[in-house]
Formats: C-alpha cells, sequence, structure tokens
C-alpha cells in the first residue's frame, strides 16, 4: 500500500465541522486532458486563443440550455445551510469546498457578465472578471466536487452544485481545459465500447473463466453469455464487474440470479460498459453518444428488457435520463420498467419466493450498507419513493443473519459520497479522495465499534473502487467492501440443470466457505 | 412639500414599473429556458399533486433548510412570517373598503414586525458569528439585511413612537391608482421608510431576492419523479437525435 504524502485525517465518533482554513486544497488539480483525448470528444486540444470570450459564449448557451443553471446562478441567498454538508469540506477543511463558495466560483463571474448589478457594482456582489486566476480555480475546485447532490438535499431551494460544477466542466472543455481521467475513459468507450478498454474477445475469456469457477464452486452450470441474439434481458453492467475485486463477485451473483430466474439474458460487447461519464463533464452530446451505444446494442441483440448491474452514477443515467436520451423503448416488453435495475429484478423474485437463500453462508460477516450518492439522491428503484433505500436494504436482509446501518444522519438521502465520485477516481487525485471520504469512515468506524461490523456493502462500481484503494489510508482492509449481489451469490441455494453433478455441490460449497475466511485471515 | 411628494409619486411609479417588468422578464426567462434532464431530488413525487405538496412545504415550511440549519431555519422563518403578516397589515393603505381579513390582521401584523426584526437580527449575526457563513458573505448581503432591518425599524417607531397620519399615507397611495397626487406628509421616518420600500422593489429583480420566484422554477423540487413513464426532451436536445 502506498505511503500517503499527506495527512490522513483522524477519524472521530462523529463527523466533526472543521474551522475554515483557506487554501488547503488550493494544490489539489487532476491531471490536464491532452490533444489524443479531446479531439474525439469535440473539445479543442489545447487552450484556445481568446478562451476568455469563448467561455463567457459557451457559458450564455449554456444559460438558455439549461434552466437549472439559470436559476440557481440567480437564487443563493447565502444562508449556509450546505456549508457544513459537503464531505470535501468536512475531510479538507477547505472553505471553497463548501458547496456555496464552490458555485460562487461561477456565479463570479456569471454576475459580472450576464446581470446588472455585477456589470455596474461588481465589488458589491462580489462578481468577478473571468481571469486566468479564475480558470486555475475553476479547474481545482470544480474538480473537487464528486456531484454527489448532498448539498441540494438541505438547501432551501433546492441548488444542485452538480449542476454547476457540470456546467463549469463543459465550458472548460469547450475552451481546451479538460480532465484527463474522464476525457481519456469516454475515448475507449468510443473506440473499444467500455471504460477499461477491453476488447471483446478478453472479455468473451473472461466470462468463460467465471462459468468455470461458479461451476467448480457449485456444481451447477450457470451461464455467462455475451452478444447472443434473441436473449430476453440485456445486462449492462459497469466494466470493472468483469475483473475488479470485489466487483466481478457482483457479477457471478447476477448470473446465478438470472439462472434461478430462469430467463435468458446476454451481455453485450458493444454496449459493455454502464458507466455514462458524459454526465461527469456535463456533456449532453457525449452522454448521449455513450447512451446510443445501448440503444444499439439492444436493437441488435433483439432482447425485450434492459437491466443495469450495480453502479451508482450508471443508473442515474439509467433510470432519469435514458430515456430522454435513447429512447423511446417502444420495441420494449412494455411489462418492464426500461431500464430495470438488478436490485429490483432480484427482489421482485424474492417477494415471488423464487429464490431460495441459505443465511448462513454469510455469517462470517457483520453486514452495513452504504447508499450511493447518485442512486440514493438522483434515482429511485420500485414504485415508491425511497424504494432505492429500501430495495438493497431488502435483499441484504434476506441473504444474510447480521445487519446493522450506519448513523441515520449518514444514510438514505443524507448518505455521504465515498469520495471518488463524479470523475475523480484517479491516482492524481488520491488526498482529496482520501480526505473526502472520512465523513463516510466515521460513520462506518462507529459501527465497526459499537456493532461489531465487520463488511460494507455497496452497490456503485466507483464506491467499490474508492473503498478498496481508501480503507487501508484509515487502517481498515480493502476487502471490507462487498458487493451487494457477492451476498446474493455467497446465499443463493442453486438449482442444478439435468447435465449438473448433483452431489459435487455439498462438499464444493464448504470448500468454498473455507477458503474465503482463509483469505480474509491473510 | 408638492415637490417631495412629486418625488415620492414619481419613485413608486418607478418602483413599482422596475419590479413588476423585471420580475416579469425573469419569470418569462426562467419559464422559456428547458430543463433537458430529469434532475429531481429523490425521494421526489411521483405525481403532479405530490410535487405541489412538496413545494408547498418548501414554500411554507421551508423544509429542506429545516432539515439543513435549525438557527438559520428559525431565524429565517420567523423573518418571512413576519414579513409575510407585516405585508398583509400594510394592505389596509392599498384598499378602500379594507377586506376583511385583511383587517383581522392588523393586530398580528405588528407581531410580524418585531419577529422580522428579531429574525433579521439572529440571520444578520450568523453573518458574523459563523466563520463558514462570515466566509461567504458579500457586501452587498450585508446591505440588503440592513436595508430590510432599518425598513422595519422605522416602521415599528412609526407605530409605537413617532406617529403619523396614516389617512394621508392612505390617500396618498390610492391616489396613485388614478394618477391623482394627494400630499403626503412631511414626517423624515415616514420618508426613510418609503425611500427604503422603493429602493428594495428596485433591487428585487436584480438581486439574489430572485429566490422568490427562481424557488418555484427550481427543476430539483418541481420535477415529477417518473422518467421511466414519461418521456421527458428539451426542444434544443430533440435535434441531437436527426
Amino acid at each position: 500500500m502506498a505511503k500517503a504524502t499527506f495527512e490522513v485525517p483522524e477519524l472521530t465518533q462523529y463527523t466533526e465541522v472543521p474551522p475554515v482554513t483557506p487554501n488547503a486544497m488550493a494544490h489539489s488539480a487532476p491531471f490536464k486532458s491532452k490533444e489524443d483525448f479531446q479531439i474525439p470528444l469535440g473539445f479543442p486540444g489545447e487552450l484556445v486563443d481568446d478562451w476568455q470570450a469563448k467561455a463567457i459564449d459557451k457559458m450564455g448557451e449554456l444559460l438558455g440550455n439549461y434552466r437549472s443553471l439559470r436559476v440557481y446562478l440567480d437564487s443563493c441567498v447565502k444562508c449556509g445551510s450546505c456549508t457544513d454538508k459537503c464531505h470535501y469540506y468536512l475531510g479538507t477543511k477547505d472553505p471553497k469546498n463548501m458547496p456555496v463558495a464552490r458555485q460562487d466560483l461561477m456565479r463570479k463571474v456569471y454576475r459580472r457578465y450576464f446581470t446588472l448589478a455585477g456589470r455596474f457594482f461588481p465589488k458589491l456582489v462580489g462578481a468577478e472578471d473571468f481571469t486566468k486566476e479564475v480558470l486555475d480555480d475553476w479547474y481545482s475546485y470544480f474538480h473537487q466536487c464528486s456531484q454527489c447532490r448532498r448539498c441540494s438535499v438541505f438547501c432551501p431551494y433546492g441548488i444542485d452544485t452538480a449542476e454547476i460544477s457540470m456546467a463549469a466542466r463543459e465550458i472548460m472543455d469547450s475552451i481546451g481545459v479538460g480532465q484527463k481521467y474522464c476525457n481519456e475513459i469516454i475515448g475507449k468507450v468510443y473506440k473499444i465500447g467500455n471504460n477499461l478498454g477491453l476488447p471483446g474477445p478478453a472479455l468473451i475469456d473472461t466470462l468463460e473463466g467465471l462459468e468455470e469457477d461458479v461451476y467448480d464452486d457449485t456444481g451447477v452450470k450457470v451461464r455467462y453469455p455475451i452478444d447472443e441474439v434473441g436473449a430476453e434481458i440485456l445486462l449492462v453492467t459497469p466494466s470493472a464487474d468483469f475483473f475488479a475485486e470485489p466487483h466481478v463477485d457482483g457479477l457471478i451473483g447476477y448470473g446465478k440470479v438470472f439462472h434461478e430466474a430462469g430467463v435468458s439474458w446476454t451481455l453485450s460487447s458493444h454496449a459493455s460498459e454502464a458507466a455514462n461519464f458524459g454526465m461527469f463533464i456535463g456533456s449532453y452530446a457525449n452522454m448521449h453518444r455513450i447512451a446510443q451505444r445501448i440503444r444499439e446494442a439492444a436493437i441488435q441483440l433483439k432482447v425485450k428488457r434492459i437491466v443495469f448491474g450495480e453502479c451508482g452514477h450508471a443508473w442515474r443515467v439509467a433510470y432519469s435520463f435514458l430515456n430522454t436520451l435513447a429512447g423511446p423503448w417502444d420495441f420494449l416488453d412494455p411489462r418492464y420498467p426500461v431500464p430495470q435495475h438488478i436490485c429490483e429484478f432480484t427482489y421482485d423474485l424474492i417477494q415471488e419466493g423464487k429464490l431460495t437463500f441459505d443465511k448462513t453462508e454469510n455469517d462470517d460477516k457483520v453486514l452495513t450498507y452504504h447508499d450511493s450518492c447518485n442512486v440514493a439522491r438522483a434515482s429511485r428503484m420500485g414504485n415508491t419513493p425511497g424504494g432505492q433505500f429500501e430495495i438493497p436494504r431488502a435483499i441484504i436482509r434476506a441473504t444474510c443473519n447480521h445487519f446493522h446501518d450506519m448513523d441515520e444522519d449518514t444514510i438514505r438521502d443524507r448518505t455521504f459520497c465515498c469520495g471518488g465520485g463524479g470523475g475523480l477516481l484517479t491516482d492524481d487525485l488520491m488526498e482529496l479522495r482520501v480526505k473526502g471520504a472520512k465523513p463516510r469512515l466515521d460513520a462506518l468506524n462507529n459501527v465497526i465499534q459499537e456493532k461489531g461490523v465487520t463488511h460494507m456493502a455497496a452497490i456503485c462500481a466507483i464506491c467499490k473502487s474508492q473503498f478498496t484503494k481508501v480503507l487501508p489510508y484509515y487502517g481498515m482492509e480493502m476487502d471490507q467492501i462487498v458487493s451487494l449481489h457477492q451476498l446474493v451469490s455467497n446465499a443463493i441455494v442453486l438449482t442444478p440443470g439435468p447435465d449438473d453433478e448433483e452431489d459435487d455441490d455439498e462438499p464444493d460449497d464448504d470448500l468454498d466457505s473455507e477458503e474465503e475466511e482463509t483469505d480474509e485471515a491473510a | 412639500m408638492a415637490f417631495l411628494t412629486n418625488f415620492y409619486a414619481f419613485l413608486f411609479y418607478f418602483a413599482a414599473f422596475v419590479i413588476l417588468a423585471g420580475l416579469t422578464r425573469k419569470i418569462v426567462q426562467y419559464a422559456r429556458t428547458p430543463a433537458p434532464l430529469k434532475i429531481p431530488t429523490t425521494p421526489a413525487p411521483t405525481t403532479r399533486s405530490g410535487v405541489v405538496f412538496r413545494m408547498m412545504r418548501e414554500v411554507v415550511l421551508f423544509e429542506s433548510l429545516f432539515r439543513g440549519n435549525k438557527w438559520t431555519w428559525i431565524f429565517g422563518w420567523m423573518f418571512h412570517f413576519g414579513l409575510l403578516l407585516v405585508t398583509l397589515r400594510h394592505l389596509r393603505y392599498f384598499m378602500e373598503p379594507v377586506w376583511f381579513p385583511i383587517q383581522l390582521v392588523q393586530p398580528f401584523g405588528i407581531y410580524g414586525g418585531l419577529a422580522m426584526i428579531v429574525g433579521l437580527a439572529g440571520l444578520w449575526a450568523r453573518r458574523f458569528l459563523v466563520d463558514r457563513v462570515k466566509y461567504i458573505t458579500s457586501t452587498s448581503d450585508h446591505l440588503i439585511l440592513g436595508l430590510l432591518v432599518l425598513i422595519g425599524c422605522t416602521g415599528l417607531l412609526m407605530k409605537f413612537v413617532f406617529h403619523v397620519d396614516v389617512v394621508e399615507v392612505k390617500s396618498f397611495f390610492l391616489g396613485l391608482y388614478s394618477f391623482e397626487i394627494e400630499p403626503l406628509p412631511a414626517d423624515p421616518l415616514l420618508m426613510l421608510h418609503l425611500f427604503l420600500v422603493a429602493l428594495l422593489m428596485i433591487i428585487f429583480p436584480y438581486s439574489k431576492l430572485l429566490h422568490a420566484p427562481g424557488l418555484f422554477f427550481s427543476p430539483t423540487r418541481n420535477q415529477v419523479d417518473n422518467p421511466r413513464e414519461q418521456r421527458h426532451i428539451a426542444p434544443w436536445a430533440r435535434k441531437l437525435e436527426q
């Protein structure tokens, strides 16, 4: 584990609001994108001449395209309700990480160029010219926002800083100042089909390997099909699910659930990515282009339903935006919502009594559940508001004997971001990621101490990767973060098919749990 | 005296024009700007009537602020509710005969005035005492608070200490409806009070006071959570579909 080159905050029983410490994170900025990564997305390769005028033009265009931006830049009264809500402020103490101060970085430019008061009395209303210094501040601090929307929950006008940081990134991209991590990844989706750049043959190989592993473990032939025309369900899942830990254990779980449901399903090599980083950079055009791949795959594979795997922002784009970006879905089976979340799918089967679980398989764990920000505050599951909180918890309760929630102030719609969302899951922002995880980990540490919790389940690829990396900085183990469908996978009792050897089932199961215990001890 | 009366008559015509035209312009601008994506802060209502109920809780009770910060909520709600009562009480200057509900509200308007001042004082104190709020406060935030406090204090002084001929004040304002300029009492406190109110009306559409119409147009609060059931698309986004 890499040694930290910065001071890792100490966990406290409850997250305390730190005193304002100006410029504490002014040095933090992600690597800038290069021409090779900018051009395929339709952005200039480097800072354009006349960038100031072009940025203001772009801002004007966005103000005309997004009511949210227009209303939010006008409406803030600086009441301060959001000031102690951002995990990055709580973790870094930098006042520009208070949501209102982050917004003000754009608001001061908006006031200067687009309002009467700012044009005539800039000093009075805090309006400022768009200078190089301001641009640098934008680049630094609009990449210290994970677009988790926690601030918008507490704002009396619902001002959503995510909308503002997305607009800021779009404006910066339009003048050639892009972020390497997001833009390079989007390029990979266009070129290869997924964020990780895994080509079709590699995926096929991985999935065959999974089938063998599951058969070895359980003695049951569970299929992990890809590009199968005519399957009923298209599964779109984050590409990290194909090999990263603990993500892949979730994918194994989805396959087992489909197996028990008895439905045919397939992945797609064309749409082998649920993530849509177009949202992080605020680019409607790129988000649209990425989402279209899912429509193309659904048509090509002649599926009837679309189900999404565990991924937070992907579920936001899927649930809230997919109908807008890639609909209408009139060619799919109208009896099911489009798209569905894998948790909705599993939960429905549990409700219908179609899944059998042996909860003792998870008895080596005491669980808590991390509500991923985009699922919690920007989407829904099921038919009633709040289903996004209840359904995953119901699945955990159905598959595990030991479950405790974290502090009420840090879960459900008040959940803290993992610290790595919004396109910040990159090593060049490690300090920010570690500090930003503090509020979440304070609450986790609390249930570890008080309730003996050993593992935290999540349904977001970014959360899983972030915690895997960040937990060791705080003296925790990287495998304390688990996929929700990993729990399902452990506990589900599989029905053998006609060519499965039933006898092999029992001893293999035992072997499996023993192996896991040794893994944890190591 | 005639000069002052004429000046105030002109001032209030101007202020009324600015606040009406300015707010209309802003509201039309908000209404015309599309919201291309579904972004309600969830859990969100799944029906129109649910959204109306959510908005009512925001407008009347400041629900989100209540969840966010109890002190700001107490002072903010006191101020706004006080301001509402005061405004209702003042309607008697603008109608003849005075509606029965406005007659009923008269005594409460006085308490409203006091609540308003206490609320404002609390909000202003936060701008000095809480380091985070101090950091985000700009000069205009102090000035708007000062303006409101002065309006409230001059009003209360006229009620409790230096009485003004309110009958003349009323005939002045009623006269403005029919462009008949009636004399205004030459009371310095009244002059100041009215001047500041006119100033408040003028800055309304050009300042953060736009939060009042803004709230109703906030997509995170006013959108129905039904993106899977109903396709939502902005005209400019449709062009991308060719």
